[in-house]
């Protein structure tokens, strides 16, 4: 029995030791986080900028390729898509020079929207709109759907299509957190 | 093996089958009802206004109760929030969120290897942290790490809309929409990844393009 234990002893303390020479050999190796595999290429099946562009904007039949075209090249390939469905949804773009409340154009709406991207200030309010920000970033409480459908319907000066451009429902289900992570418990 | 349930008994099935939902939410056939499903999106100033929180739900309209409780976070799905400091709409950091095991981690903002439709997973960013996944029904589990926040786990769906009375109107039975409208969403939970950084790790002040993508392990 001891003269086992005196062999593992042994081993462990040669174990040991080459283990510590590793060491010196190479120090990233043992700087390697330990856990889980986290090996292996992940391929992109969603993505998201703006809410609802995908929804409303994509025709049917290319909401996957959009999900699957990186922003650099989406206004390229589907802002002339975006323009057709925003004019076929709110007929009053058809003129080319009929602009919404940011003074965007058919042309210059779809242009901006195509690139779905969220910009966010890293200066200050961050908001969809608020009646002064716009497009600095979104916030849980924002009414992203009324600002798009006012945007999308309510014309120069929001008064344009009223029982389109609202869907009158202003606030969320739960009241959010002031602190992190500012989501509600969920139902 | 489907995760999320739908509100049939509410007749909100009939109206998905015509067309796509919402913010995000079954955008797209590919995806839509599976474990990659993004639903929404948000990043806003945090409640300590030198941070930036970053919001990714997934996996939406899940029912209180059974639903909600066994849906979990895929480990073979990567979510990734794509940051862009310098306008030209090309990822310059990433954040990355992968779980495994009970927990999830989350790498970033680092810059990564390759820009684009592949990613592999930035284990060794100096920015790292992991969090036990929140279990359905209990208090958020927040862990942090050198200025870096991190959650995940179920929360109520925050968006709202009346996507109902929408999916009327696109389809000829409504001429607008009602007053007071009816929230689609509400009383429905979505499995959410919250990450707040400092602001002076994703470019400190002026603007950034930001968005989120799933991305699934081959």
């Amino acid at each position: 029995m001891n003269f086992k234990y005196i062999k593992l002893f042994t081993i462990a303390v040669l174990v040991a030791f080459s283990a510590v020479n590793c060491n010196d050999d190479d120090d990233n190796i043992n700087m390697q986080p330990m856990g889980p595999d986290f090996s292996g290429t992940y391929t992109q099946e969603d993505q998201m900028g703006r809410p609802a562009v995908n929804t409303v904007f994509v025709s049917s039949g290319m909401k996957d390729i959009f999900n699957t075209t990186i922003p650099s090249q989406q206004s390229a390939s589907f802002q002339s898509m975006f323009q057709t469905n925003l004019e076929a949804l709110s007929p009053a773009y058809n003129d080319p020079t009929d602009a919404n409340a940011l003074g965007l154009t058919s042309a210059q709406f779809t242009g901006l929207l195509a690139t779905d991207v969220l910009n966010v200030s890293l200066d200050g309010t961050t908001t969809f709109f608020d009646g002064t920000n716009v497009l600095t970033g979104r916030a849980l409480a924002d009414d992203v759907i009324t600002v798009e459908l006012l945007l999308i319907f309510g014309g120069e000066d929001f008064s344009e299509n009223p029982s389109l451009s609202n869907d009158n429902v202003d606030a969320n289900d739960k009241a959010f957190l002031s602190s992190f992570p500012y989501l509600a418990t969920p139902w | 093996m489907k995760k999320t349930k739908f509100l049939i008994a509410s007749g909100i099935l009939a109206v998905v089958t015509l067309v796509a939902i919402a913010a995000d939410h079954i955008d797209a056939p590919a995806v839509q009802g599976g474990t990659s499903d993004i639903t929404d999106f948000y990043a806003f100033q945090g409640e300590n206004s030198s941070n930036i929180a970053f919001v990714a739900n997934v996996q939406g309209l899940l029912s209180p109760g059974d639903a909600t409780s066994n849906a979990a976070f895929d480990e073979n799905v990567m979510i990734e929030f794509n940051i862009d400091t310098t306008g030209d709409n090309v990822e310059d950091l990433v954040i990355q969120a992968v779980a495994k095991e009970g927990k999830i981690y989350v790498f970033g903002p680092s810059v990564p290897g390759q820009t684009g439709l592949n990613s592999t997973v930035l284990s060794n960013s100096i920015n790292q942290l992991s969090v036990d996944i929140t279990p359905y029904g209990q208090d958020a589990i927040v862990e942090s790490s050198g200025g870096i926040m991190a959650f995940a786990g179920p929360r109520d769906d925050p968006f709202f809309m009346d996507f109902a009375q929408y999916g009327q109107i696109i389809a000829g039975n409504a001429t607008g929409f009602n007053d007071p409208g009816s929230d689609t969403f509400a009383g429905t939970n979505v499995m959410s990844v919250v990450v707040e950084v400092p602001k002076s790790l994703i470019g400190g002040s002026g603007t950034i393009n930001t968005w989120v993508e799933t991305k699934r392990k081959q």
